[in-house]
């Protein structure tokens, strides 16, 4: 008979591993990547391959030649970096920028910091962000979608969200808003799609992946906002402004996916939540007062940066201390 | 459906022996009864080497008020007092009894006839339970006694009866309400008169629906005893989420359960009170579930206090040739032990054997801040936190999150993703914590 | 140009008012406190290891330089070296300490302690020894977490990856006692250290009954005595099964070594004895082994 194990309780687990975590959120965005090759074509697939690639081969090395460690690649979080930093560009971008993406992403963003669980911003994010200020000529050319990708070198134009900050009033309250919903707007090709991000979504929540707290409260929060500043020009109006807010940019794909990554938000519901509203606010200030057009990626780098102190302050209802006795 | 407020977590429930009838397991031939059976003081050893004892003979006598008598299982001879290799592999003073035929005190009741009335008063009914060494048989082996005789300033309003069996795989209290419901209900009035109260809940889980309605139907035409069916959910059988979830109240931190005017009692007690106040028969045998994917005769027997593991693994069909880890208690909170020779005791709820393939753990990888833990805690706390706390020695801090809370549930260690240790340390840490709390307790006095 | 000079102007200014807030505040608050605090601090091995009993080598100065008379100060990493500085420096008599090393008392590796069953849990002797008596049979003995290891400031003492016990360099090692505490089964003893580092010892702390001992354990001191016979300046005692040697009465003769039938006594940092008069081949074997370690 073999030797018997002794450990201390508990002796089950749920099975949840972290990898499966992690190819959890990736079947999550299957559908949005599907939408994305629709609308931009094979350049969709191709700048997710370079992302992904680059991003586990920049993790492999870094772990096997800098940091001389264990080998946690086939975790799937360089994986779902890759992804993530794919959706958030444009579909016509020189791969080289995207290989460059990656290394910031991967080498900065998470193993400069101590790896997986140490690292205090989103990788993919950081790669974003550092892709945005470095690139902004072709990180802002988003081409327009078009069907199977036919044609999509040629036209570039305006995203809804540079026409919902020039505030052009009639402009906007001609916008179709379905097209929002569907994804047949310029933009990243990941975030193109509501739909498709909203089933993701569904998918993460029914496996129990992630909370709601996060993506509700930054969705409502950039909601009612938008209410708020917009309803002057009438009820409809601030409706159609409002929800283009929500349907448009990177704002689903953010709240949904990358302002919910484990390591960089906080651990409990109450500090989720602020966490979310914090979000919701900042993007909203940025996307109407700032300089960029598009605010989301700064306001969860922003948040991830006071993630610590959410942490810290934001305890979780502890047993016995509300209800009252009697 | 009611269920407590906060955390849990829902394991796969393994009830392989949900249907089995209780079995009488064949009598030992050896026993080791080992003094400490409770939590407390070890009773002390009131026989001697040589002494002819019966089944029901005071063996060692409670050392002091949170303690506990111990008789003994067997009718046969002492033949030494010394020390056994307990579960954990550490000494433990024990009396060993050889077994000769079956003979029990004459004062036992053997007769099978149920007996309703109880003509004994409070004071006569707890001291009666003190007799019989009558602990809390759940699991935690709190010594019934003082847990009937609450502070004289906290009044107790109801009884909960703890039929909740939320650890997966066990289902000895299960059987033993399908088989002993009346016996029980006459336990529970007996406990209602024991602490003056005029109200009982029976808490259990809807995966036990034939025991639901059973005791629904046997306590139809009354209205002082109310059967609660509860959500499926781990830690329900905890004291405190228990209350919660049957009298939605929560015992504060640091006070007693009784504190929310409830008193909890484990189902398998109440029967133990009725044959010790009825047929003072002292707590020499219980129900205990013998179980296990790869066992061959999965079941609840009934089998004497003192025999050795291996003999009960031995009437469940053998310990398969694959087995990987042998945990007492269900697998949730239960003790792994290395030791085929442990004796059974008053708090032997079940033997749990698992297979090679499900007996490992996996390698820890580092923790992604998935905040999985937080959102089972049942008590609020923050185990990711705590165990970083305790690996880096800052008690002070673990203390200020409220270590000393923690119920050792595992529903941390159970639902994290990177497989860490968490309650190990969290473990660990309530420990130090406790001992310092106690001496800044004493330094105050 | 003119926007160049306005930047430096302004910049220059704005450093010069914020130098002299700082050094507004700094005198303001100054805290006046010995000069020869930190010069005795500088003195100490700055490990923080908290062996001389003070909260870090601060507060030792600190202590040091308050104290009337330094006799019971001890830096047991420093020594007497150190220590006699810092009596230079605050002008005060320096007092002799015996230098004192922490010995492991356990020789039960893998090979003379079979393990009976597989530990599976956090790497944590405190949270094993909690849980039950460990992967082997004895229930005394080192598990081999390396508890010690974490809490040595100096990096004096380290898990020997080949019989998985605990080590210790005896010229790093102060003496501190941070790891005897840590250990949760106190078989770490911070004993006399010898003259070149020589010492005997049982190293053993099972209490189990010899057979008990012996079956878990090829090289478990058993508590029958003949050490203790054997030893004519009483520094061998008996008790609970179990012989302790005292480091300040041993003569490091040696003798016990030679009669110890399990080889549970060790003799370390001895040259290499001559093998002539052969007892039995277990009680030379075995402090030939730990000499060359």
């Amino acid at each position: 008979m073999n030797k018997l194990v002794v450990s201390p309780s508990p002796h089950a687990h749920s099975g949840l591993s972290t990898a499966q975590c992690m190819y959890g959120v990736l079947i999550a965005l299957i559908p949005a990547f599907l939408v994305s090759i629709y609308f931009f074509g094979i350049n969709a697939l191709l700048v997710t391959a370079t992302s992904v690639a680059a991003c586990v081969l920049f993790e492999y090395l870094i772990q096997k030649y800098l940091l001389k460690g264990a080998l946690t690649i086939t975790d799937g979080t360089a994986v779902l970096t890759g992804v993530l930093l794919a959706f958030n560009l444009p579909s016509n971008i020189p791969l080289w920028i995207v290989i460059v993406g990656a290394l910031f992403a991967i080498g900065i963003g998470k193993m400069s910091f101590g790896g997986l669980g140490n690292n205090i911003f989103n990788p993919a994010l950081a790669g974003r962000i550092f892709l945005l200020i470095s690139f902004p000529q072709q990180m802002t050319t988003w081409p327009q979608p078009s069907p199977w990708g036919a044609g999509v070198d040629g036209i570039t134009g305006p995203t809804t969200l540079n026409i919902l900050k020039q505030g052009n009033v009639e402009e906007i309250a001609n916008i179709d808003v379905i097209n929002a919903l569907i994804g047949n707007y310029g933009g990243s090709f990941g975030e193109v799609s509501a739909i498709a991000l909203i089933i993701g979504f569904i998918y993460l929540i029914w496996r129990n992946i992630i909370t709601w707290h996060i993506p509700v409260s930054i969705i409502l929060t950039v909601f009612l906002f938008s209410m708020a500043v917009s309803i002057n020009h009438g009820l409809e109006y601030a409706l159609i402004f409002s929800e283009l807010q929500i349907f448009s940019g990177g704002l689903l794909l953010g709240a949904i996916f990358m302002a919910t990554d484990y390591v960089t938000s906080p651990m409990t519901p109450g500090g989720m939540i602020l966490y979310g509203v914090l979000i919701g606010i900042i993007t909203v200030v940025i996307r109407l007062w700032g300089a960029y057009p598009e605010g989301l990626s700064f306001a969860i780098f922003i948040m991830n940066g006071a993630t610590p102190l959410i942490n810290k302050y934001m305890k979780p209802k502890r047993f016995g201390e509300v209800v009252k006795h009697g | 459906m009611k269920t407590f407020k906060i955390g849990g977590v829902h394991p796969r429930e393994n009830k392989l022996t949900a249907g089995c009838a209780i079995t009488p397991a064949p009598l030992p031939q050896q026993v080791v009864v080992t003094l400490s059976q409770h939590i407390g003081a070890p009773a002390q050893c009131v026989v001697a080497k040589g002494d002819t004892v019966k089944v029901g003979t005071l063996l060692a006598q409670a050392n002091g008020f949170v303690s506990a008598n111990i008789h003994s299982p067997v009718s046969g001879v002492v033949t030494k007092i010394d020390t056994i290799t307990d579960g954990t592999g550490y000494q433990k003073p024990a009396i060993f009894i050889t077994a000769e035929g079956d003979v029990w005190e004459e004062s036992i009741d053997r007769i099978e006839t149920l007996i309703t009335t109880c003509d004994l008063d409070a004071q006569a009914i707890i001291e009666k339970i003190d007799q019989m060494g009558i602990v809390g048989i759940g699991g935690a082996t709190f010594p019934t006694k003082v847990k009937l005789m609450p502070p004289p300033n906290m009044k107790p309003e109801v009884l909960i009866i703890n039929a909740v069996e939320c650890e997966p795989y066990l289902t000895n209290d299960h059987a033993l309400m399908l088989a002993k419901a009346d016996e029980i209900i006459v336990g529970i009035e007996i406990l209602m008169k024991a602490i003056n109260v005029h109200h009982t809940y029976i808490g259990i889980e809807e995966n036990k629906p034939d025991a639901i309605e059973l005791l629904k139907q046997k306590t139809a035409h009354r209205n002082d005893i109310e059967v609660v069916r509860l959500q499926c959910r781990y830690p329900q059988g905890g004291e405190k989420q228990l209350i919660d979830a049957v009298i939605g109240r929560q015992v504060a931190s640091g006070a007693l359960p009784v504190s929310t005017g409830a008193i909890v009692q484990n189902v398998a007690t109440a029967y133990a009170i009725y044959e010790a106040v009825q047929k003072n028969k002292p707590l020499i045998e219980r129900v205990v579930t013998v179980t296990g994917k790869s066992l061959t005769r999965p079941g609840n027997y009934l089998a004497r206090m003192g025999m050795p593991i291996s003999q009960l693994i031995e009437a469940a069909g053998g310990l398969p040739d694959d087995t990987g880890k042998i945990v007492l208690g269900g697998p949730m909170m239960g003790k792994a032990t290395a030791n085929l020779d442990t004796p059974t005791g008053k708090g032997t709820s079940g033997i749990l054997v698992i297979p090679d393939t499900e007996a490992h753990r996996q390698e820890p990888s580092p923790c992604i801040r998935c905040a999985k833990c937080v959102a089972a805690c049942p008590m609020g706390l923050e185990p990711y936190l705590l165990s970083k706390l305790v690996a880096k020695s800052d008690l002070e801090t673990a203390e200020d999150r409220r270590i000393y809370d923690c119920i050792e549930c595992g529903c941390c260690s159970y639902s994290c993703p990177a497989h860490r240790p968490l309650l190990d340390y969290i473990r660990l840490g309530k420990g130090r914590v406790m001992a310092i709390m106690r001496a800044r307790a004493a330094e105050k006095k | 140009m003119n926007i160049i000079t306005i930047s430096i102007l302004s910049l220059a200014i704005i450093g010069a008012v914020a130098a002299l807030i700082l050094y507004i505040i700094a005198q303001r608050f100054k805290v006046e406190e010995d000069p020869r605090i930190d010069e005795v601090e500088k003195t100490l091995p700055g490990a923080n290891c908290g062996g001389c009993g003070k909260a870090g080598c601060r507060n030792f100065a600190e202590s040091c330089v308050k104290a009337t008379s330094l006799e019971g100060m001890l830096c047991p990493v420093g020594g007497n070296k150190v220590m006699q500085q810092i009596a230079t420096i605050l002008g005060k008599e320096a007092h002799e300490a015996e230098a004192r090393v922490a010995v492991v008392r356990c020789n039960g590796s893998c090979q003379h302690r079979p393990n009976t069953n597989i530990y599976e849990g956090a790497a944590n002797c405190a949270i094993v020894h909690s849980l039950y008596a460990g992967s082997t049979g004895c229930a005394y003995g080192c598990l081999g977490c390396g508890d010690c290891v974490s809490v040595c400031s100096l990096g004096a003492i380290s898990i020997n990856p080949e019989t998985h016990l605990p080590e210790v360099d005896i010229d790093i090692c102060g003496g501190c006692g941070a790891c005897s505490r840590a250990c949760p089964r106190n078989i770490i003893e911070v004993r006399k250290k010898g003259a070149k580092g020589r010492g005997v010892y049982v190293s053993c702390v099972n209490k189990d009954k010899g057979g008990v001992a012996r079956k878990a354990c090829e090289v478990a001191c058993i508590g029958c005595g003949k050490c203790a016979k054997e030893c004519k300046f009483d520094a061998i005692t008996i008790a609970n099964n179990l012989s302790y040697i005292d480091s300040d009465k041993c003569k490091m003769c040696r003798k016990c070594v030679d009669v110890c039938p399990t080889g549970a006594i060790l003799a370390v940092n001895f040259p290499p004895k001559k093998v002539v008069e052969t007892h039995t081949p277990q009680s030379t074997e075995q402090p030939l082994q730990v000499d060359n370690n």
